[in-house]
């Protein structure tokens, strides 16, 4: 699993980019990405002890998915508008959103600029352009072009880059999506993260495709696969499709192959469909331990230094939780607000009577 | 002033709209060099071009996808669903994302678009081209829903729901797009939506309706208007949101309430107005409330003329109405 970006379907002639035009890695990165990734192992194992302890009601994990999420968002500006599923954690801390704000979201205490409205990973935020994930797949592909044909119309220099998983490649919405990008060739990333397994189903039960890359090719556009858990020939291949969105040369699917080394969600028990021989296989390509080691062995970063480096990241994170833990809840009135910009008097009507069972002590806040 | 049919009222609309605000744009099927297929956008891409009126792939949730990512983004997208009958492959991109964007977000990302779409039947279209499913978008929190009758309604209603800050589904009602016309001032003259018409008023029954039901029971209501039976009618012309006020204070003054839509009966937008009758003007009433529905199977082609609400079925629910109480 060393391959960089490679050319799909070549034998027939199909997909653009090839690996000696990709975009080149910034090394001196390197070490900052290191430190990303393992900010966000740190997070998602706590996150995953978070729920099975009761203290956040769900949690959609993505370990070994971390180089993926994590060479993508660097080779991204922040003005570009993200459209992540649910599973993007290493994305949303690539782009700088502070840990507390989505352990706020996670608890849905007062703090969570969602106003509790959202299930764990469902988090957004105007600020970051990060826009705010919804549970149904796909839907989010085709939000990524409408907002790139926006931008396009208003003469912005952006790019939109729509996440999504292997299993979506299935969705209405992801050859709907897709085919409007095509055919407005709107300044668009398809980022695939194709980490095997749809919940319980596997990648080969998915689509009869080779690859999930060449789907584009009907679409018009290239389709490229990189090893996921290389985050430089993730960099490079998003940095060379987005070069290609800004000259106006329109959208790229990006397969990233990766592997969901835990469960879909804490709801998933990961054992009923699959091998602990497959597990054990792809746990040798952990991108987080692969990157530490080459970092090692090439003298960038010793044992000592990594341990400091787990332990703050550890202190880092239990102070954001325990920040998180003591804000208060969130305010049982503002369940009436923004359904629309105003309350309807309908709304006015229900929350009027709502206020007048919290004060009878019908409800209990 | 200008003399213009319903869908020439709709253009009139856009053309003001997109004349007025650089960010107001209109995509769908055919919408383009054809101007739609009952040409509501018909010049439009003469004016403003094809990147501001965007002929679309064939994929409602293509359409309805692609134009909540530009109101993400500030721009005011008029998306057209060519019939409501095919606006299903939408309706999660719909009930899923537009409605709840705000909600979801914190109020973060509002979603201000306009979803038209032509409903309703009495155009021979059979199944797939007659539905009124606006009960299902009443139903879903998030969501506007506005259906106009009249040429003046259809331009100042359009008007607003463009310039709302939130998602409205406008429901034009095909089967009146030409057969009525009417003053429409110029310019951009908006009316609120959540604000209801009185049509005619009378005290002996209320009769509520909207879309191309309001002609028919305007109908109804002239001919027992020679019986000497007053009935105060009222346009809703907004089921979302509804003109409680409007709706009740009629209902407190005749005591009786006859309400007709096309839509089937069971878990109509009907049967909302009824069960708000009965608990905030049961007390007012004389008789019990009727219906006057289109009936619970799908639309049929050769019987529609017996399927649809007409102006004697709605005379006979008032008479009836009268008679009991």
């Amino acid at each position: 699993m060393s391959r960089g970006p490679r050319l799909t379907g070549t034998a027939r002639g199909r997909g653009v980019i090839s690996p000696a035009s990709g975009g080149t890695f910034p090394e001196e990165r390197l070490p900052e990405l290191y430190r990303l990734m393992l900010d966000v192992r740190v997070m998602d194992e706590r996150c995953l002890t978070l729920q099975r302890q009761g203290r956040i009601g769900f949690y959609v994990p993505l370990q070994g998915q971390e180089a993926a999420q994590i060479g993508c968002a660097a080779a991204l500006s922040p003005d570009d508008w993200l459209f992540p599923a649910y599973r993007e954690l290493g994305v949303a801390l690539a782009r700088g959103i502070p840990t507390q704000l989505l352990l706020d979201q996670f608890i849905g205490n007062a703090g969570d600029t969602l106003k509790g409205r959202q299930m764990p990973n469902h988090y957004g935020y105007r600020r970051y352009k990060f826009v705010t994930a919804s549970s149904p797949v796909g839907t989010q592909i085709s939000h990524a072009v409408g907002t790139a044909m926006a931008a396009q119309r208003r003469g912005e220099p952006i790019v939109t880059v729509a996440f999504f998983g292997d299993g979506t490649t299935s969705s209405n919405d992801f050859h709907a999506g897709l085919n409007f990008g095509g055919v407005f060739r709107t300044p668009t990333i398809f980022f695939c993260q194709n980490n095997q397994w749809a919940i319980s189903l596997p990648r080969a039960k998915q689509t009869r495709s080779e690859t999930l890359a060449e789907k584009a090719t009907a679409y018009g556009f290239p389709g490229v696969v990189v090893d996921g858990t290389d985050v430089r020939a993730v960099y490079r291949a998003v940095a060379e499709a987005r070069a290609r969105a800004l000259g106006g040369e329109g959208p790229t699917l990006i397969e990233a192959q990766v592997y969901r080394l835990g469960p879909h969600s804490t709801s998933d028990d990961p054992r009923r469909y699959r091998t602990d021989a497959e597990l054990a296989e792809w746990k040798e390509k952990d991108p987080v331990a692969r990157l530490k080691h080459e970092l090692l062995s090439s003298g960038r970063l010793t044992e000592a230094d990594d341990r400091a480096l787990w332990e703050a990241a550890r202190a880092r994170l239990a102070a954001a939780l325990d920040a998180a833990e003591k804000t208060p809840a969130v305010d049982p009135l503002t369940l009436f607000d923004d359904v629309f910009e105003a309350r309807t008097p309908q709304l006015e009507n229900e929350r009027a009577g709502f206020e007048e069972l919290l004060k009878a002590g019908v409800l209990h806040p | 002033m200008s003399e213009l049919t319903l869908v020439q009222a709709v253009n009139h609309a856009l053309l003001e709209a997109m004349r007025s605000d650089p960010d107001v744009l209109v995509l769908g099927e055919d919408v383009g060099l054809n101007g739609g297929v009952f040409r509501a956008t018909d010049g439009l891409i003469k004016e403003f071009g094809p990147d501001r009126v965007i002929d679309t792939p064939l994929s409602e949730t293509g359409i309805v996808g692609t134009a909540i990512g530009m109101a993400l983004y500030g721009l005011k997208p008029v998306a057209e669903i060519q019939f409501l009958d095919f606006i299903y492959p939408a309706f999660d991109q719909i009930v899923s994302e537009a409605a709840k964007f705000r909600y979801r977000s914190g109020g973060q990302y509002p979603c201000p678009l306009v979803i038209r779409s032509p409903y309703g039947g009495g155009v021979k279209g059979g199944l797939y081209h007659s539905q009124s499913s606006e009960a299902y978008f009443a139903h879903t929190a998030g969501l506007k829903v506005v259906i106009p009758s009249t040429p003046a309604d259809a331009k100042g209603l359009l008007l607003s729901a463009i310039h709302d800050p939130d998602p409205v589904i406008f429901l034009e009602p095909k089967r009146i797009y030409r057969s009525v016309t009417g003053e429409v001032p110029d310019g951009d003259v908006r009316l609120p939506l959540g604000a209801a018409r009185t049509v005619r008023e009378g005290s002996a029954v209320s009769v509520f309706a909207y879309g191309a039901m309001v002609p028919v029971a305007e109908e109804a209501a002239k001919a027992v208007a020679a019986d000497g039976t007053g009935v105060d009618l009222i346009d809703l012309r907004s089921l979302v949101p509804l003109d409680e006020a409007a709706v009740i204070r009629s209902v407190e003054k005749t005591g009786r309430a006859v309400i007709v839509h096309e839509a089937p009966r069971f878990c109509g937008f009907g049967a909302e107005l009824a069960a708000l009758i009965a608990e905030r003007a049961l007390y007012s009433l004389k008789a019990p409330i009727a219906r006057v529905t289109g009936y619970d199977t799908p639309f049929p082609y050769a019987l529609e003329h017996l399927y649809l609400p007409t102006a004697e079925r709605v005379a006979h629910a008032i008479r009836s109405t009268v008679r009991a109480g």
